[in-house]
């Protein structure tokens, strides 16, 4: 492993004045009363010690991007002859996303087996991503809806960060995850971090301590999917839901988007949006058909998708990196965890599983 | 017998009528309570009734249209009902409301503000006029009125003003009358400072529409205009001017309408102060109609309805 580094914490500020130059910094801060990512600026003080409102998925899934402008250029001859002009949009600009959390930086390992892989490659998704860069605080401490441990991370988990802060006595411990990290830490605001990096391996260890035990999600694709066709098991579990978008937009690893054009008079744009699959709109067909007509059936999708289509596609990785903002900042404090361990409790009767797939109802 | 007790032998006692109840229950953490869908005498054991009663239970009665459906309201909550009956969304015959004296519930945000975060709590309790919160390792005494949420301040209806089964000692009014001190120092800002203020707050609004969702009264939901594709009334973008619009239509739909049961607010998870554009359009409403939502039943909306001659506006003296 390179070598570890320590950062001040009054050379803080200093660091982060290097590192935005030539790129955007994202850090969390204050906004109202809540924490979101936003371009660090001289004067601007990171809020490190609590997670973030949002997750800072924006940095590479922007909630609306310009895919392309249009323009409608009418020949002069023909007035009734239009030729449509396109314009691509600028490249993305390098950024670093700074003091996020283990669970931010993972969520686009989720993206990234969508977004990047060998059957499908978007390009606007990729060219953000490889502009972006990650230096990560491991967590102090867990909250009440911290549960990374229990989708197989953890509270020091260094997958898809360039390099890991740890926040030690007087300044944080900085180890280089990735060539880019490593590139990030040749600062000369950075000393050897000598004796420090035994306290930060205590800081992360006391972490892993802090979180309750983890519940056991083996085994959530398949309870899941036998739960598929009992729609009274959703209608109960999604009683309380309002159908808002809060936990989609504020989770590390929604991936939905829609695509809209955007025009006034002879120009607009395409644009790529946030979707969601809690909104009536999102799978509206255009003959008028709804197939998830009801929010029972939108918070099956949800729960469905992150804990076991995804999984059953994707080597058994679950969609969810546990940062637990969608229990946080439901409105009515609808528990994802609950409703996973809900289906999984629920096991199929044997009369149940001697059925074939979808033979209810 | 005390208040909770009360009310869970008197929901008890109608459970057999109807196919559920609504009320409150322990959520994730002790700070946080959360809806409860009471169907058996299980569930009712689980009531909870407080200052942690923050969510308006009526937000749920239009999409249970056809079911029996029990309700348990605080004062404001109560007004909500009112107003929906007001509207035909609801039916009163398929509805038995239970309501008890709410002496206030918290606000997240302010109790936010005094803690830093409301990430680990792990004990709260009611002590006299006291909220004690214990987070990580450190307990903190709150003042209930500090932390109560601003409508519970001018809360002149703390006891439902509809109910089929009502339980507890009636209390008396907060205040005499709402005179929208709130709405009126912030008009008393230039143009130019309000403005800059909405655009600063709605910037990070990430168009995720609990607002809507929370509101009893914002029943279009699944046909929303702010998400309609055709026609194309609003623009996707994350920008302050559509999210604005979004705002503004909201407000005008429910000027009038709007009971101030604050869930639009409370609902936003970015903590944007909504409540305060729903309130400059009541003010407006009653000075000109002289007119306040969810109060009578029999009434009728004033943006709802049409008189030749409004009694308040002086049409023919301009
Ligand atoms: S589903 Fe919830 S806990 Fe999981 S990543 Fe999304 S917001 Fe976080
Ligand atoms: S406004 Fe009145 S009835 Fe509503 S929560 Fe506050 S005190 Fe209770
Ligand atoms: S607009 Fe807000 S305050 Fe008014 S009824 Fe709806 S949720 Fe309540
Ligand atoms: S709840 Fe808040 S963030 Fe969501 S759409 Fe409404 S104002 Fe925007």
């Amino acid at each position: 492993m390179a070598q570890a580094k320590f950062l001040k914490e009054a050379d803080l500020a200093a660091w982060l004045g290097e590192l935005a130059k030539g790129r955007k910094v994202l850090v969390p801060q204050k906004d109202g009363d809540a924490v979101v990512f936003k371009p660090w600026h001289e004067g601007v003080k990171p809020v490190l010690d609590r997670q973030a409102t949002e997750s800072p998925k924006k940095a590479v899934f922007p909630a609306s991007e310009k895919l392309f402008r249009f323009s409608y250029i009418k020949d002069p001859e023909n007035p009734g002859k239009v030729r449509v002009e396109l314009e691509e949009p600028e490249k993305p600009e390098p950024a670093l996303v700074f003091g996020g959390r283990p669970c931010d930086a993972r969520g686009f390992l989720i993206f990234d087996r969508v977004y990047d892989s060998p059957k499908t490659r978007d390009s606007y998704y990729v060219a953000r991503r490889e502009a972006t860069a990650f230096v990560t605080l491991a967590c102090p401490e867990a909250s009440n809806t911290c549960f990374c441990h229990a989708v197989g991370s953890g509270p020091a988990d260094t997958a898809g960060s360039d390099a890991l802060m740890t926040p030690v006595e007087g300044g944080y411990v900085l180890e280089a995850i990735s060539p880019k990290g490593e590139e990030l830490l040749k600062s000369p605001l950075l000393s050897d971090a000598g004796d420090k990096l035994a306290q930060a391996e205590r800081v992360k260890a006391q972490a892993v301590e802090s979180l309750p035990p983890a519940p056991d999600f083996a085994g959530s694709p398949e309870a899941l999917m036998a739960r598929f066709d009992d729609m009274g098991f959703w209608e109960n579990a999604s009683a309380k839901c309002i159908s808002c978008g809060a936990c989609t937009y504020l989770c590390p690893t929604c991936y939905c988007f829609s695509i809209t054009d955007e025009e006034s008079g002879m120009k607009g744009v395409r644009m790529r949006s946030w979707d969601n699959c809690m909104s009536y709109q999102f799978t509206l067909e255009a003959s008028g058909h709804n197939p998830r007509p009801t929010k029972a059936h939108r918070l099956k999708n949800r729960v469905g998708h992150k804990f076991s289509y995804y999984p059953l596609i994707h080597k058994g990785a679950i969609a969810c990196c546990g940062c637990g903002r969608c229990i946080k900042s439901c409105p009515v404090s609808v528990d994802i965890r609950e409703i996973v361990t809900m289906a999984i409790e629920a096991a199929p009767t044997a009369e149940e599983s001697a059925q074939p797939q979808g033979a209810k109802q | 017998m005390s208040v909770i007790d009360e009310l869970k032998s008197a929901i008890k006692a109608k459970l057999s009528e109807l196919d559920l109840v609504i009320g409150w229950g322990p959520g994730f953490d002790p700070l946080h309570a959360t809806p409860l869908f009471m169907r058996c005498e299980k569930d009712v054991d689980k009531l909870l009734w407080g200052p942690l009663n923050v969510h308006n239970p009526a937000t749920y009665l239009p999409g249970l249209k056809g079911k029996k459906v029990g309700v348990v309201v605080k004062g404001c909550d109560s007004r909500s009902v009112i107003e929906l009956l007001q509207e035909k969304l609801v039916k009163r015959e398929e509805l038995v409301i239970f309501g008890a004296p709410c002496a206030g519930v918290i606000d997240m945000g302010k109790v936010r503000r005094a803690l830093g975060d409301l990430d680990k709590v792990n004990a709260v309790s009611i002590e006299g006029d006291n909220v004690v919160v214990t987070a990580g390792g450190k307990q903190h005494t709150l003042p209930l009125a500090e932390v109560a949420a601003d409508k519970c301040g001018r809360c002149r209806y703390h006891n439902a003003l509809i109910s089929d089964v009502f339980v507890g000692e009636h209390l008396p009014p907060s205040v005499e009358q709402d005179d929208y001190a709130d709405v009126e120092a912030f008009e008393s800002q230039s143009l130019e400072e309000r403005n800059a203020y909405w655009k600063r707050e709605m910037q990070r609004c990430i168009r995720c529409y609990a607002c809507r969702n929370a509101c009893p009264l914002c029943v279009c939901r699944d046909h929303c205009i702010a998400q309609s594709r055709d026609p194309h009334w609003i623009g996707q973008g994350d920008n302050v001017g559509d999210k604005w619009m979004f705002q503004m239509i909201h407000a005008q739909h429910l000027a009038g309408r709007c009971t101030e049961c604050g869930e639009c607010q409370r609902a936003c998870p970015v903590g944007i102060p909504l409540l305060a554009l729903k309130r400059k359009l009541n003010k407006e409403i009653k000075e000109l109609f002289d007119y306040e939502a969810g109060v009578d039943p029999n009434a009728c909306p004033p943006l709802q309805s049409f008189k030749v001659e409004e009694e308040h506006i002086n049409e023919r003296g301009w």
